[in-house]
């Protein structure tokens, strides 16, 4: 067991599945001898080889449909696209081909691959660097969206996410990537995909989140105890397909539901969350659900986007809102 | 490696069949391959007239035919080996159905039925990639896969013209070039790209030549000629498995069709234009040749058009009596396993009767 941040603890899960299975590669830009901006690859070049962790030509867009390509010829790539600002060009990929592979030849060819970015706001980076549109990709059939918030969840999910036979967008925090650290056992053991983590449990409102919002969501969650609000925190972590059952079931005890998220607000994930929440929790519900986002404006450049971000504030008060309803 | 700037259609035979290059392959006095390379040609096409009909009498989607094409598909997949593997485009049946594509499938998947790609026959091969020139990066993850597992196979993926326009082409070829993969990139440079001929694509004169920018080997070939076309496909598809890199192989033919069933050619190009090219027909070419060095003769050709005709009719019948798939097929391999969140959606397509 040692104590490791979330990046590192994604760095033990792409060497450890690079240990146990010769079939898994990893491809990308600046992921061999540099070992990636945010070192998720260090050392695994030095240890897996030139030909299994392969720096590859500047391109996005050749790199998941290389992984497509790798995937479907029974190799099992992890591919990292550096930044999601970047990650448009192989979206053709991942909706022409990633996620219809299986179905288009009736599962005579499929697509293990997992394509990782780091994603999210709150790291002051420069233009195209802090967006979080997870519900782009949540939004197509046939693929998975996984999002670890802590260095556990990143091992363990990660972990699944390569075993999986298919294909997983598997994005990563960046704010929370040396936030925490966490004894983490490299022990190869994977955390379940398309389940909810309930991290806290309460009995006044559901609070539903993912990525590094958990953080604020918690902090809102202990602002709210000392008032004497007890908040249940769901981390969704497999965002598509998504487990409302675990949603559910918590709104059905608390009768409230805020839900949290960086991306903008019109058609972010919260919204589907809201609306199968409203199709099979109605009479659950004690007040309307209410979304923490994003604006619906561009990720304004640094020196506004706190303004932007949801804050523990605009959590608590969301909350409010919800209990003071008649 | 540098490659040169000269690209010359390699060519053996002109249109009319008579021998232009001197010697021949050596491949090429083998009578049993010349007589398979024609057949393969024959069938396509008498399916490709019978798809048509198909979908003028709405017993078929819209359709994209390989008339006039057939010798770079069928030249290509000759020379390649079971375990290779076949990327194509849309029109490539003729390679196809040497590799043992059934005309059933190719109907079935025209016809809106995923099943189509579920090749009974060539189980690694990809199914026809529609959006144009995506497939070239799969190429390279095949190749990728084959070279890391030293497995001694090639990929060869086909693209058409308008293909070479998009950065998934250059990205493709760029990357095969750096990582030195056994792929066979093959342009069949038919001159249009739906109404857009080849000078609005490109100021390129040749486009073998991007080869040149990507560092690979390139060729141009006279794309009708089956003879020339299976000797490049030889040669490229030998250089790629023996470690000495991918090749781009430009295939220099002519869409006699329109785009496809849904396109009306007459609208943006003349009568007289396609004409011209009906006498450079790869198919005529071909039995010309046999049958001025008595290879071939007019019984034997009534046979072959007799045989294929009984061929593509058993296939149609098996086309059009395959039933219809159930409705929750479209769940049924979304993944490996349903997520039980789309249990309820798959249960109410199959109680919506």
């Amino acid at each position: 067991m040692s104590e490791v941040t979330l990046v590192e603890a994604v760095n033990m899960a792409l060497a450890r599945a690079m240990s146990v299975d010769e079939d898994v590669v990893v491809l990308g830009e600046d992921v061999g001898v540099n070992g990636g901006v945010f070192r998720a690859t260090a050392g695994l070049q030095e240890r897996f080889g030139e030909a299994r962790v392969i720096d590859t030509p500047l391109a996005e867009n050749l790199i998941a449909g290389t992984a497509v390509g790798m995937a479907a010829h029974g190799l099992k790539p992890i591919a990292e696209i550096q930044f999601m600002g970047f990650i448009y060009p192989a979206l053709d990929q991942l909706l022409s081909h990633a996620s219809r592979l299986r179905t288009r030849t009736r599962g005579r060819l499929t697509c293990p691959m997992v394509l990782r970015a780091p994603f999210g706001g709150g790291i002051h980076a420069p233009e195209h660097h802090s967006e979080s549109t997870e519900a782009l990709f949540a939004h197509i059939p046939g693929l998975r969206v996984v999002i670890p918030s802590s260095p556990a969840r990143a091992y363990g999910l990660l972990l699944a996410s390569i075993r999986d036979p298919d294909p997983v967008v598997f994005l990563e925090p960046k704010r929370i990537y040396r936030m925490v650290k966490q004894d983490v056992a490299d022990d190869g053991r994977a955390l379940p995909l398309d389940v909810c983590f309930v991290l806290r449990s309460g009995a006044d409102v559901t609070l539903v989140t993912w990525g590094a919002m958990i953080h604020e969501t918690i902090q809102a969650a202990d602002a709210l105890s000392s008032a004497g609000i007890s908040a249940e925190v769901i981390d969704i972590a497999t965002i598509k397909p998504l487990d409302i059952e675990t949603i559910l079931e918590s709104v059905e005890k608390t009768g409230r539901c805020v839900i949290v998220h960086e991306a903008a607000r019109s058609g972010g994930w919260g919204a589907e969350i809201s609306a199968q929440l409203m199709e099979r929790g109605l009479l659950s519900l004690l007040a309307p659900v209410q979304r923490v986002t994003g604006y619906d404006t561009v990720m304004p450049l640094f020196r506004l986007e706190d303004r932007y971000m949801p804050s523990v504030d605009r959590i608590v008060q969301a909350v409010h809102a919800t209990l003071e309803f008649e | 490696m540098t490659a040169p700037f000269i690209f010359d259609p390699l060519q053996y035979l002109d249109p009319d069949g008579v021998v232009v290059s001197e010697p021949l392959p050596e491949w090429a006095n083998d009578v049993a391959t010349l007589i398979r390379l024609y057949r393969t040609m024959v069938e396509t096409r008498a399916f490709d007239a019978k798809a048509i009909a198909l979908q003028r009498t709405g017993q078929l989607g819209t359709y994209a035919s390989s008339l006039g094409q057939e010798a770079i598909g069928v030249a290509m997949a000759s020379a390649m080996t079971t375990d290779d593997v076949l990327l194509p485009t849309y029109r490539e049946y003729g390679a196809q159905f040497w590799r043992g594509t059934t005309m059933a499938e190719i109907l079935l998947y025209w016809g809106g039925d995923e099943r189509g790609s579920d090749y009974a026959g060539p189980r690694r091969d990809f199914p026809i990639s529609v959006p144009i020139a995506t497939h070239a990066c799969h190429a390279v993850g095949v190749a990728y896969a084959m070279k890391l597992r030293q497995q001694l196979q090639v990929a060869v993926c086909f693209v058409g013209d308008g293909a070479t326009s998009k950065g998934d082409f250059y990205e493709a070829i760029n990357a095969a070039g750096v990582w030195q993969l056994p792929v066979v990139f093959v342009v069949t440079n038919n001159q249009w790209a739906i109404s857009v001929p080849i000078s609005k694509q490109t100021a390129a004169e040749t486009l073998s030549q991007k080869a040149v920018a990507a560092g690979i080997a390139g060729r141009r070939v006279d794309g009708n000629d089956c003879i020339a076309m299976k000797q490049a496909a030889i040669d490229a598809i030998d250089n790629a498995r023996n470690g000495q890199g991918p090749t781009l192989v430009e295939a220099m033919t002519y869409r006699m069709s329109d785009h496809t069933t849904a396109d009306d050619a007459s609208r943006y190009r003349s009568a007289e234009e396609v004409d011209a090219h009906r006498l450079l027909d790869p198919i005529e070419r071909l039995r010309r040749y046999m049958e001025s060095r008595g290879l071939w003769v007019d019984a034997e050709e009534r046979e072959l058009r007799v045989e294929t005709a009984k061929r593509v009719e058993q296939q149609v019948k098996v086309y059009l009596d395959t039933p219809l798939p159930a409705p929750q097929a479209m769940f049924d391999h979304l993944y490996a396993t349903l997520p039980r969140a789309l249990d309820s959606q798959r249960q109410a397509v199959i109680e919506d009767e």
